[in-house]
Order: structure tokens, then C-alpha cells, then sequence
């Protein structure tokens, strides 16, 4: 195997083209010149971070590190869910429900497929471990957030029609299953798009990254296939516990709606 | 017999008797709390208070099972499918309900949107009535409909009230509470009810 390594000096003149960028929402007066500098420097300095993390965290090949950087991976991924739901969960549950069902599916699809299929040695080895988690992480956080979100506005949209199936004496799982159901198809959607477009509209990154770095490309799809084999499970496993957990939080045991129990931007 | 005692929700503390076979008439202005009370009584919110029927407290028994027996009818029912039919465990027996209330015989295919809001009043009430429950708390049940079709529902309903059911009808209607209640309840903002006969 073998790949052309880059000096951050061959860096440079890439950059440029982000300058560019910037130049033109100068001109034509976009105004997003900060915006792209912030974003920018962030990248930067996120992925050069993690570059030096990942590389002590190779060197160390340490389960408690290892560990730590995952759980810090999905203490990031509960946070972003939350930044994309319109409507939030109550308490704890605000942040618990996203990080215990990303932890859940994205843990086990990982853990199934180190123990498994890869095997590398130690089986916990941060090489395998960290990209495999990332990736799945970021597909099922996808699947969770947009599950989560169509369920809690379907709830507050379709409140007259789950009333009506509670007071003629239906239980809660019968009263919110038309809910759920659109709710999971929402979540699952996301990744079948791009099983379906993979190979033909998208070169999936890892993939491509493979190549680039001398992987005969057979062999490359052979591990984009284990990874979207993965993402399924993954999504799959965590959207639905998300939105059967955030159903049961809405409603109670005497199977009545509590819409009472979404913090603000309520519109009841 | 119904038996509400101290049951309270938000600003509302009331406490009262409803017999068998018995329709009491709720008033009282809007906002006042009346869909409150009869949520409450339906536990379809949290609530306090104790509420039994013929002696049977409603928490000794699933929520779903007391609501087939006190059954809360909203002034504008919901509706979870599309067509008008698959809101009905029998449409067939439905049907007589249907043609009672005079509602179009051949709307069990309809599509929900095709209703108008006094069609979808008065099959909401179709919908609860086929439960036969021993108690039906109505909500404003005639408020979307012309004179002509809330007599037949105020006929339908005397007829269960006859034949034992026990009503408790919320309604902005002077008249139509003199006509359909044997008792009155005034809700006050207090949250309380004052009782008075017609």
C-alpha cells in the first residue's frame, strides 16, 4: 500500500480556494464572510485536534481511553439531536433519551461487528473502533433526531385524532401508532436514499479514502458494504427505541397525551 | 351511579351524584372550564379526586376499560384514518345511527376531508354511541348543527337516557339545557357548580 502524504504546506494553495469563497460573498455582499472564517477555523482545528488525539489514542490502544473518546463521540451526537428538534423532551430526558438510544444501537451495531467481522487485536483496538463508532454514530444520530422530530410535532398536530381513539377507550399504543409509524419512516428514510444512490450518484467517503490510500477497489467496497450493513442496523436499532421511548414519555399510565410535559414553544 | 367527590383540575373543585338513566345540562361561559371538568372526569388529563361508577373507583380499573363506560365525546371529534368507515369497528350496525341523525347513507367510503363540520359532529357521536357506555360526556355535541338535526340528536340521546344511560351535555343552549336536563349545572369561574332544576 501506498499514498501520497501531504505536508500542511500542500495545504496552502487548496485554502486559497476558501479565500476565494470569501471574496465572493464580499463582492456580491452575502455576508458571509465571518460566517466562512468561523466555520473555517473550526474545521481547522477540530479535525488537526483530532488528528493528534486519534494518534496518542493508537499509540496508547487503551481500552478506558478508547472508551472515553466514544463516549464523548455520543455526548456530541445526544447534543446535536437536541439542536434539531423543534420541540424538546422534558427534564432529563431532554438529552437522556437521544445519548442512551445512539449509545444503545451504535454501541451494539459496533460491537457486533468487532467481535464478529473484524476482529482486529485487541478487539477494542481504537483504529477500528473510533472510525467504525463516527460512522455509525453520525448515520443513527440522523435517524434519531428526524424520528424524534416527526413524532413530537405529529403528537401536537394529530392531538385531536389520538384524543379521539383514547376517550372511545383505545390504549396508548393503539391511539399513537399512526403517529409512530410515520415517525420510524421519517427516520429510516434518510439511509435508504443513500443505499439507493450509493456507487451511482455518491462515492462514499471512506470508500474513496481507501482508494486514495492504495486499497485495490474491490476490497474497498467490501468494507463500504460491512459499513452501510452496519448504518442500517445501526439507524434502524436506535430510531426505533428513540421513538418508542419518546412516546412513552409523552404519554402516561392511564394512557392520556401529555403534550404538558414539552418545555416551551408549546401550542397547546 | 356516577359518584364524583372533590375532583379537581386547574382551577376547577367539584363534587357530585349522577344517576342511572339521568341527563344533567352543563353550562356556564366560555373558558370557564366545562371541557375541563369532562376531560377530567374521562381522566384524559391528570386530575385529583375521586370519581366511581356504581361504587368502583376508575383507578381499580385500566383507563381504556373506563373510558368504553365514561365516554368523553369532544365538540370536534378527531379522526385518525382517512376514510370515514375505518373509525368504526361495524360500520353495518352503524349505519341505522347514520341514517337516524340524517347523515348520508353511502358516506362510509368517504374521505374524512369530504365532511362538513356538522357531518363530522354528528358521526363523531355515532362513533361514541356505539360503544354503548354506561355514561357520555358531551361536549357541546350540537354546536355545529341546524335545529332540524340537533332535535334528532337530543332525541337520540333521550332515548339512551331512557333506557338508563347517564348524560352529563355541555351546551351554551338556555333552552336546549331546560329541554335536555333534569338538573342544571351552572359552572362558575370559581371553578365550582351551582345546581338548579329546569
Amino acid at each position: 500500500m501506498t499514498y501520497i502524504q501531504l505536508s500542511y504546506g500542500d495545504l496552502a494553495l487548496p485554502a486559497l480556494l476558501v479565500v476565494m469563497d470569501g471574496v465572493l460573498s464580499f463582492v456580491l455582499r452575502l455576508k458571509l464572510e465571518k460566517q466562512l472564517a468561523i466555520a473555517t477555523l473550526r474545521m481547522v482545528v477540530q479535525l488537526v485536534l483530532v488528528g493528534y488525539v486519534l494518534t496518542f489514542l493508537f499509540a496508547a490502544v487503551s481500552p478506558l481511553w478508547t472508551a472515553l473518546a466514544a463516549l464523548i463521540m455520543v455526548l456530541f451526537a445526544s447534543r446535536e439531536i437536541v439542536a434539531r428538534q423543534k420541540r424538546r423532551l422534558p427534564g432529563v430526558w431532554k438529552y437522556g433519551l437521544g445519548a442512551a438510544c445512539t449509545l444503545l444501537a451504535a454501541g451494539t451495531v459496533t460491537m457486533f461487528a468487532l467481535l464478529t467481522e473484524l476482529r482486529p487485536d485487541p478487539w477494542y483496538h481504537p483504529r477500528y473502533a473510533l472510525p467504525l463508532l463516527g460512522m455509525i454514530l453520525g448515520n443513527t444520530m440522523t435517524g434519531i433526531s428526524l424520528g424524534l422530530d416527526v413524532l413530537t410535532n405529529s403528537l401536537v398536530r394529530e392531538r385531536a385524532a389520538i384524543e379521539a381513539c383514547l376517550a372511545l377507550g383505545g390504549t396508548r399504543y393503539q391511539a399513537l401508532l399512526p403517529v409512530i409509524r410515520d415517525a420510524l419512516r421519517s427516520g429510516f428514510m434518510p439511509i435508504m436514499n443513500s443505499m439507493a444512490a450509493i456507487g451511482l450518484v455518491s462515492l462514499p467517503g471512506m470508500m474513496t479514502g481507501q482508494i486514495l490510500a492504495g486499497v485495490e477497489p474491490v476490497d474497498a467496497v467490501k468494507y463500504q458494504l460491512l459499513i452501510m450493513f452496519l448504518i442500517a442496523g445501526g439507524t434502524g436499532l436506535g430510531t426505533l427505541a428513540a421513538v418508542l421511548g419518546g412516546a412513552f414519555l409523552l404519554t402516561d399510565r392511564r394512557h392520556r397525551l401529555r403534550l404538558d410535559r414539552i418545555p416551551a414553544e408549546r401550542s397547546l | 351511579m356516577l359518584t364524583v367527590s372533590g375532583l379537581k383540575r386547574l382551577q376547577i373543585s367539584v363534587s357530585f351524584d349522577l344517576q342511572d338513566g339521568e341527563c344533567v345540562a352543563l353550562q356556564g361561559p366560555s373558558g370557564v372550564g366545562k371541557t375541563l371538568l369532562l376531560r377530567s372526569i374521562a381522566d384524559l388529563d391528570p386530575n385529583e379526586g375521586t370519581v366511581k361508577l356504581d361504587g368502583t373507583l376508575r383507578e381499580a380499573m385500566p383507563a381504556p376499560a373506563w373510558r368504553r363506560q365514561v365516554t368523553y365525546l369532544a365538540a370536534e371529534p378527531g379522526w385518525w384514518a382517512d376514510i370515514v368507515q375505518e373509525h368504526f369497528t361495524a360500520w353495518d350496525d352503524a349505519l341505522l345511527l347514520v341514517k337516524r341523525l340524517g347523515l348520508p347513507d353511502d358516506c362510509g367510503p368517504w374521505p374524512i376531508q369530504r365532511l362538513s363540520t356538522g357531518e363530522k359532529q354528528r358521526l363523531g357521536l355515532v362513533r361514541s354511541l356505539m360503544l354503548q357506555s354506561r355514561v357520555l360526556l358531551l361536549d357541546e355535541p350540537t354546536s355545529a348543527l341546524d335545529s332540524e338535526s340537533a332535535a334528532s340528536v337530543e332525541y337520540l340521546i333521550a332515548e339512551r337516557v331512557s333506557n338508563g344511560t347517564s348524560v352529563v351535555w355541555s351546551t351554551h343552549d338556555n333552552a336546549q339545557a331546560r329541554r335536555v336536563g333534569s338538573r342544571i349545572f351552572a359552572m362558575r369561574s370559581g371553578g365550582d357548580i351551582e345546581e338548579s332544576r329546569p
